[in-house]
């Protein structure tokens, strides 16, 4: 069972939850930008949630399925099509042998996932199926995907309700069910977004206008934001005095701010220390909204208690709890 | 060790991270006596990791540990709402009680790590340099580089890069004006008051005078890298024809 990528789009990459244990060595966690998306659509095609996806960034690629396939789409709309016809994000979809999935116009978000039953075939490396793109380890050889690559996918135990497509599917090249998960979180059209962020240690540190400005105006993500990080443009932050700082941790979420005051939210391929002053922290439970925010789009901060981030945290991972047995039992073909 | 960092150990500050990491500070600034602490902490979290820890990062005179929130608050699921702490709290009262526990006689031996390094010739175009700007010769260079001896505060960077402490101010040379596109892996360079080795080929503005034939970034083994925080290093010079020896050696 394989995938034959056809057109590899802008960026796409093997990303599962991150590389762990290895930041004390210098090595990177890497792993999907957007984990709500990336969990769910494991979740959808009956995989274990960390299992590794496709992450497609902007532009979408072109894919041979040369198996028949269940799999599920999340995260941002790239317009995806099987054979031509529109495919629907958020629900397990049984696609046939030889269709050809394409990804197309960004209509949402920045960032859409690809999960198919059993998984990508890949080896890990230092624990992890991520793509260490810097480093060149991990992933599809090291590297993001190009023409011609043949992707293979592991054979899984088929489940009653890719059976019950089965039946339903004829001469159509590919069915899913009428429920589906998680669509809400995915702006359609806003070109502002509210993240939540927790002040630093070093907040006090900052001037008072500049503690001030982070919170009453916008900041545009500009076109030099990564998979590393998203570089923001509006208010010039500044210290009040200059600090002495030596190089420490930093984490998914710090916003850290270089001398010339514009300030950067670390992502999904942060380095492992910095040693920028550190103004704030996105709350855990918005890395996924900051992940979709392309480019252009503006960021109001807002600021929350640790307590407040700590019960938003707890939240998600009950939503995502209650989505994992909701799904199962679908999967499963209990019908309640 | 002697009292008074005993003291100190237990005397960190400890601060919140966002809701998934606890930052330890051991003090400020670069400091081998600062670094102790931070070592003789995380060799203790390495045997007696926190439970719901996934993982810390070692630096300057700071430890970071990132943990499993969710984890966390199962370990206080019997408590009533109105009574539980922040999870944070919970994470910080197991840091200090592990920070008061070492008061009581844990220490450490760094290891020593030889590092073979061929200075010069195509390996070290800023040799030359670096001798110039110093006043000395590049034979002097070579002499003060290779007879120091260094700590390694922390890693990061890139894979098993040293953040190294200890270089002798008389050769202590500005970074490059404009920086080199790629770096090979195995350079090692001199950057204002620091030495260091590229463990990968990455772009760099630093003074290059010599090239190890070891890997510093080893991907097969556990741990990846030849180097950890708290190690001693002493770079020793090779002739060509050695590092030629090593590097066939090894293939």
């Amino acid at each position: 069972m394989s995938i034959k990528v056809l057109s590899p789009g802008l960026l796409t990459s093997i990303q599962d939850l991150g590389r762990y244990g290895y930041q004390k060595y210098g090595v990177i966690v890497s792993g999907g930008m957007d984990t709500y998306a990336l969990r769910l659509a494991n979740l959808l095609v009956g995989n274990k949630e960390g299992e590794a996806t496709l992450e497609m960034t902007l532009m979408g690629p072109s894919l041979l399925l040369e198996a028949d396939l269940l799999l599920a789409i999340t995260g941002g709309d790239l317009s995806p099509t099987i054979n031509g016809e529109s495919v629907p994000q958020g629900r397990p979809v049984l696609v046939r042998k030889g269709s050809v999935l394409k990804f197309g116009a960004l209509k949402s978000g920045c960032r859409s996932y690809l999960a198919v039953r059993g998984g990508y075939d890949i080896p890990e490396v230092m624990g992890s199926k991520s793509t260490y793109l810097r480093a060149k380890i991990g992933g599809y050889q090291g590297r993001a995907l190009l023409q011609g690559d043949i992707l293979p996918v592991r054979c899984s135990s088929p489940l009653s309700l890719a059976e019950s497509l089965e039946k339903t599917m004829g001469s159509r090249s590919f069915a899913f069910p009428s429920w589906y998960v998680g669509k809400s979180y995915v702006s359609e059209t806003s070109q502002e977004y509210k993240v939540r962020v927790i002040p630093n240690s070093q907040f006090p540190l900052f001037s008072p206008d500049s503690r001030k400005q982070l919170f009453q105006q916008p900041f545009q993500v500009t076109t030099q934001s990564d998979r590393m990080g998203y570089r923001l443009s509006g208010a010039s932050l500044q210290l009040t005095e200059p600090l002495e700082m030596v190089s420490e941790a930093v984490a998914l979420g710090t916003i850290q701010v270089p001398p010339d005051g514009n300030p950067i939210i670390l992502l999904a391929d942060r380095q492992t220390v910095g040693g920028y002053p550190k103004i704030a922290q996105v709350a855990g439970a918005d890395i996924s909204t900051v992940a979709q925010i392309k480019p252009g789009s503006r960021i109001w901060f807002v600021e929350i208690s640790l307590a407040e981030a700590e019960r938003l945290y707890a939240a998600r991972e009950a939503d995502i709890q209650r989505i994992t047995i909701t799904v199962q039992s679908q999967l499963a073909g209990i019908t309640t | 060790m002697s009292e008074s960092i005993k003291n100190e150990i237990s005397d960190a500050k400890i601060l919140p991270f966002g809701e998934s990491a606890i930052l330890i500070e051991f003090g400020k600034g670069i400091d081998p006596e600062i670094h102790s602490r931070v070592k003789v902490f995380t060799e203790d979290l390495d045997l007696n990791p926190l439970p719901a820890m996934i993982e810390y990062v070692s630096a300057f005179s700071s430890v970071t540990i990132f943990y499993n929130p969710m984890k966390v608050r199962k370990m206080q699921k019997d408590v009533p709402e109105e009574k539980s702490l922040l999870t944070f709290e919970i994470v910080a009262a197991m840091v200090r009680e592990k920070l008061c526990k070492l008061e009581r006689g844990a220490d450490y031996t760094p290891r020593i790590v030889e590092i073979p390094v061929c200075y010069g010739e195509e390996f070290g175009p800023d040799l030359q340099y670096v001798a110039e700007c110093n006043k000395l010769t590049v034979d002097e260079v070579i002499h003060i580089h290779s007879h120091g001896e260094y700590l390694v505060y922390m890693i990061g960077f890139a894979p098993g890069f040293p953040y190294l402490g200890g270089m002798s101010e008389t050769i202590a040379t500005p970074r490059r004006q404009s920086p080199r596109m790629s770096i090979p892996a195995g350079s090692v360079g001199i950057a204002g008051m620091q030495t260091g080795v590229y463990p990968i080929a990455t772009p760099g503005g630093w003074q290059l005078i010599g090239n190890t034939p070891v890997e510093l970034f080893r991907l097969q083994d556990n741990p990846p890298t030849l180097l950890q925080s708290g190690d001693r290093i002493r770079f020793y010079p090779i002739s060509r024809k050695e590092y030629e020896e090593y590097k066939g050696g090894r293939s």
